[in-house]
């Protein structure tokens, strides 16, 4: 693969703590990973591993009361764990964006689909025109695969199914062309068919706008599927990582093979 | 998409209320009241402080609801007097609401020291009857139509602010406010554009009921004698008034009381037609 070896994101023990408890609760402890340029990194582990909570605290949304966070996380030499909220507020949406694993309530349900997708570009590109907007609107609505746009653009999200809101989140994301994409579970709650094609678009928006993406999943078949690096979590520490087919083919951890083995196999 | 006309979907918005004989019997009861009060702008059969010798006559072809004991026309004191409880209770409504939503918006947005703080003034506020309230902040400033306007109106504000806190808190751990604020919407932003069209469904009931009792409580009121002055015409007052005759002329109790149940009528029906849907309005 010829990607350049650009870091784009660091992340250095990253240690996050509960403290609405009498005894401290640690769900990330320790994580160390870094995410180059244009490489699509898996993190995979069961539920309550600290996956979803290492993202979140990467893209920001974590209060920073009630609980501890520390460590860092570098973006373009900014640690984002300590900086101010506006130089914060600028990479959200703009550089780092997200999307959720709940297609059906990740969308306003009172706004117009056109509206939400130009949201991005009302908060950090102010500079353009209505017009603009809008022709960059339906651009990227096309390139998600969303036929159609011009209808689209005016609809309310109650009158798309659930393949079809991933995708205009998707569009929405990365409609100003981020360069970090964390995508939590977001095939999780769709069916087969449609997961097949959500992955397929999300390598396509690796490829094309060379996006990193950060993905979070417990599917490992997706994982091997798409990533090309790995990192696998337990109780909130990074049990094994490693380029993602060496890890399949050589689990070290007793997790990690365990982790395998769950993966469901068609036997006639 | 076509474009479709304002009527066009209010029709479709009406046909799909779960009650919608409910709201059209309060649309139609609401615009003839609204009809009677715009009438009365521009034309009245007689003054409404204007004396005659004709004293307490019954309803007639040349006084609809007869006249009272200093011989004014009860119809055109009707007129005017629920154009003042209009104006009143349209007043209450929008200092009500306005600062309720405003409070309850940020309070349950934000929570924390600012949001039991203020809530507890608010339910401080909540415990006295709103009539009662009112009463005491006229007998704080004065009466007259505008105090009991503001009076009123900020007796509303914790039954709004309540409301609006409850459903604020509901959304702000929707994934859709958490989306727009990974994309950088700043708070006010996310609490005005975002959150509040979401809120709505409810917010426009409780408008619709509030306004009943804001109807009620400044009919309340005048009828008490607070609240815009005799000679000026009143429907609280114009009861208080014709309750001494109410055995010989009852229309001068009656005109007015009707008109202040058609008021409160229209709008409960309204109100009711719309607050079974509110449920239905967010899938």
């Amino acid at each position: 693969m010829d990607r350049k070896e650009e870091v784009i994101l660091e992340v250095n023990h990253l240690t996050i703590e509960f403290h609405d408890h009498d005894t401290p609760e640690r769900v990330v402890d320790d994580v160390n990973f870094v995410l180059h340029k244009q490489e699509i990194l898996g993190i995979v582990g069961e539920s309550g591993s600290g996956k979803s909570m290492s993202a979140l605290a990467i893209a920001g949304l974590l209060k920073r009361h009630a609980l501890s966070l520390s460590g860092e996380i570098l973006f373009d030499g900014t640690d984002l764990l300590t900086c101010d909220r506006e130089r914060l507020r600028s990479y959200q949406g703009d550089e780092i964006s997200m999307i959720f694993q709940e297609p059906m309530t990740s969308l306003n349900p009172l706004q117009r689909i056109g509206h939400q997708m130009e949201e991005c570009l009302r908060i950090h590109h102010k500079e353009m025109t209505k017009k603009e907007r809008y022709d960059r609107a339906i651009r990227t609505m096309t390139a998600v695969g969303l036929d159609d746009a011009e209808k689209l653009y005016r609809m309310y999200p109650h009158e798309l199914s659930g393949g079809m809101r991933q995708r205009v989140m998707i569009g929405a994301a990365t409609i100003a062309r981020p360069k970090i994409l964390i995508a939590d579970e977001p095939t999780t709650a769709l069916d087969v068919t449609i997961q097949a094609q959500i992955i397929a678009l999300l390598r396509k928006v690796n490829v094309k706008r060379e996006t990193a993406i950060l993905f979070i999943s417990h599917d490992l078949s997706l994982v091997r599927q798409l990533c090309h690096k790995v990192i696998v979590m337990q109780k909130g520490r990074i049990v094994e990582s490693g380029i993602t087919e060496e890890v399949f083919e050589h689990p070290e951890q007793p997790y990690t093979q365990a982790l395998i083995e769950a993966i469901p196999k068609v036997e006639l | 998409m076509e474009k479709t006309s304002f009527r066009q979907r209010f029709k479709t918005y009406v046909s799909h209320l779960p009650h919608p004989g409910y709201f059209r019997a309060g649309l139609v009861i609401t615009a003839i009241v609204l009809f009677v009060i715009i009438v009365g702008i521009f034309y009245m059969p007689y003054g409404p402080t204007e004396l005659s010798p004709d004293r307490l006559q019954d309803p007639s072809l040349l006084h609809l609801m007869g006249t009272d004991k200093m011989g004014r026309d009860v119809f055109s004191r009707v007129m005017y007097g629920s154009r003042v409880t209009l104006l009143v209770a349209m007043g209450t409504m929008i200092i009500g609401a306005g600062c309720g939503i405003l409070i309850g918006a940020l309070t349950g947005f934000y929570g924390g020291a600012l949001d039991e703080v203020v809530m507890r003034i608010m339910d401080a506020l909540f415990a006295f009857p709103n009539v009662l309230l009112a009463l005491v902040l006229v007998s704080l400033f004065g009466s007259g139509t505008f105090r009991v306007m503001w009076a009123l109106g900020i007796a509303f504000i914790p039954s709004f602010a309540r409301v609006v806190r409850s459903e604020y808190i509901r959304c702000k751990h929707m994934d859709y406010v958490k989306n727009a604020r990974l994309q950088g919407v700043g708070n006010l932003r996310v609490i005005f554009v975002h959150i509040l069209p979401n809120v709505k469904g409810v917010l426009l009931s409780n408008l619709l009921i509030g306004f009943n009792n804001a109807v009620l409580a400044e009919a309340g009121l005048s009828f008490l004698g607070i609240g815009s002055q005799p000679p000026y015409a009143s429907l609280g007052q114009m009861i208080a008034e014709g309750q001494e005759v109410f055995f010989r002329v009852p229309s001068c109790v009656l005109g007015p009381g009707i008109v202040i149940v058609l008021m409160v009528l229209g709008f409960s029906l309204m109100g009711e037609g719309i607050r079974t849907a509110s449920g239905t309005l967010e899938e």
